[in-house]
């Protein structure tokens, strides 16, 4: 799978009330949740991406509760990619759960906002296009890349249990 | 190994666990919200499941948005509902709900060297009964539902060691306060916290209970505390059995020892917008606030209630601060009835709220708006927490939220004494 999109960079320790605030979770609706994401922190969010933009972040991201909008609403808003030095474990875990990417790397802070980003996930390279430099990361333990590869947990729960 | 080990290693059919290993365990008790269970029950449906592995292992505890606060949110209860009655699972009505963290606990659900998981972050407040409990997502409850197991990677250690005796007005919330002020919100991120030590030894269940359930404030998969006499105590008080008692063994192995004397801790007050600004109360004696919140999964038990009327006994609360009082469960409410905690509560100006998670999240019963500030015994102080993205939350313990709605700015308690 190969991915290419604009990077949004953000902080360290994002939390799950400034991906998707509260109030917003008398629902399931996975368009209207998208259109709060990231809301409190970065008024009109989703208006302003385009299919297929990655964010990128610094440490701890996606800490809080444990709410699965969280990594919905950004997969929802057509993010397709997060990218940061560290995740919160809970997040980590929604998002493999769901099928949302996610890249755990050291070197975030070579990349800025606007920068535009290719991520090959079959090779572990990511080039960023506008400063002309190429990475590698680390692959998933294989417990893990079974889960991702086949579609998320719902997705490996059906083939191994459900028949 | 360390006690969450023996714990993981005893649900996975293993001798030995290592830090790091992914494992599938067995699961004991799975708990949803009304916030995070409809998002698993369109999970379980979506998958073609159509019969959860053991009803009597499941709880659904609809607190957050209850009593529903819109049509959207009593749709979703009304999902959980249909679901308890289609699959013969728990579920708790109005009346005899309670937050879901207060009520697993006093209903006896909860036995030393249980694997609990609840797709809510504060699941890792069960730790203080000895147990292994941890937040996960919707999707992972789904996955448990069906099957009863749930996959983990193992978590290494931090343990730490509180000496010394807790001074007045000190107590769980400001040790753990304290404690991730000094590690941070991620000092612990995907580790297990073990708190020992003489001060630990000596704090009550209600006390221990709020230590672990900020474990996640500090980003740590679980909190826990090894079963003592006061778990016993408090495990022969409610439940039909106590469990299996773990204790870590001597040559267990730990990421980190930390060492801290609780003799130096003052009452803490964690500032906006992370839990882990937390300061000595004086430093913020001049921050004027508008509401305080006493309840939540983190202090609205019977002991809290009655360190806050502890202090609001013969005084009333400052004119200007709208001062919400919670009892975590319809046991606390009664048993602080009994007490005429709730008649100092009503006498002193303070209003009183049925069980909800409300204002803690921001979601109703006690919003706050445009630049307005609350001190709150609750767990996160976030951007827009309670409410308006430009509202401020300060976190504290209960004698603290009730002295400074007593003085309209953030006080120590001892500050009361004088009036204002």
């Amino acid at each position: 799978m190969v991915i290419k999109g604009k990077v949004w960079k953000f902080g360290d320790h994002i939390n799950t009330d400034d991906i998707i605030a509260a109030r917003y979770l008398n629902t399931t609706d996975i368009k209207e949740l998208a259109s709060h994401c990231m809301e409190t922190i970065f008024p009109d969010f989703s208006r302003k991406i385009e299919k297929g933009d990655i964010i990128v972040a610094g440490e701890n991201f996606g800490c809080g509760s444990s709410r699965e909008h969280a990594p919905l609403a950004i997969k929802g808003c057509g993010i397709s990619v997060v990218i940061a030095k560290s995740f919160a474990r809970i997040f980590f875990r929604n998002a493999i759960n769901i099928g949302l990417p996610i890249i755990e790397t050291p070197f975030t802070e070579q990349i800025s906002q606007g920068d535009i980003l290719e991520i090959d996930f079959d090779t572990g390279t990511m080039v960023n296009l506008t400063r002309g430099e190429t990475g590698t990361f680390m692959k998933y333990p294989d417990f893990l890349q079974q889960i991702i590869e086949s579609g998320g947990l719902m997705s490996w729960v059906k083939e191994k249990h459900i028949r | 190994m360390t006690i969450t080990e023996k714990i993981l290693a005893a649900h996975s059919g293993s001798k030995e666990v290592f830090p790091g290993q992914f494992i599938e365990a067995n699961v004991d008790l799975i708990l949803a919200n009304d916030i995070t269970g409809p998002l698993a029950i369109e999970q379980f449906n979506k998958a073609g499941a159509n019969k959860v592995f053991d009803p009597g292992k499941i709880v659904l505890v609809p607190d957050h948005f209850t009593p529903c606060k819109d049509i959207k949110s009593a749709e979703m209860v009304r999902l959980l509902r249909n679901f308890s009655k289609r699959h013969g699972v728990r579920f708790y009505e109005i009346g005899k709900v309670g937050i879901e963290h207060a009520l697993l606990p006093e209903e006896g659900l909860i036995h030393a060297g249980d694997l609990v998981i609840g797709a809510d972050s504060h699941t890792c407040t069960y730790g203080a009964i000895g147990a292994f409990s941890t937040g996960v997502g919707s999707t992972d409850v789904a996955f448990a539902m069906i099957t009863g197991k749930i996959w983990l990677k193992v978590p290494s250690t931090i343990k730490f060691i509180y000496k010394g005796r807790c001074g007045r007005y000190v107590g769980g919330k400001d040790i753990i306060l304290y404690t991730i002020g000094k590690i941070g919100v991620d000092g612990a991120r995907y580790m297990a916290m073990e708190f020992t030590g003489e001060a630990i030894e000596d704090l009550s269940m209600d006390d221990r209970l709020t230590i672990c359930n900020m474990a996640i404030e500090a980003g740590g998969k679980n909190g826990i505390i090894a079963p003592d006499r006061i778990t016993e105590e408090f495990l022969v008080s409610v439940a039909s059995e106590k469990g299996i008692f773990y204790k870590s063994d001597k040559d267990a192995k730990y990421e980190n020892i930390i060492e801290i004397d609780v003799g130096t801790i003052e009452p803490q007050v964690s500032a906006p917008h992370l839990p882990s600004n937390a300061k000595d109360v004086r430093e913020f004696s001049n921050v004027r606030i508008d509401q305080v919140v006493i309840g939540s999964c983190t202090n609205g038990r019977i002991s809290d209630l009655r360190k806050a009327a502890m202090i609001a006994k013969g005084r009333t609360v400052h004119p200007e601060v709208r001062t919400i009082i919670i009892p975590a469960t319809q046991k606390v409410y009664q048993q602080a009835l009994k007490e005429g905690l709730i008649d100092v509560f009503v006498e002193s100006g303070c209003v009183i709220s049925p069980p909800t998670c409300g204002p803690c999240l921001g979601g109703h019963m006690g919003v706050l708006g445009k630049g307005e500030v609350a001190i709150a015994t609750t767990n996160r102080n976030f951007i827009g927490r309670m409410g308006h993205p430009e509202s401020m939350v300060y976190l504290s313990n209960p004698e603290v939220a009730m002295a400074s709605a007593i003085m309209g700015r953030i006080s120590h308690p001892d500050e009361v004494k004088h009036g204002y």
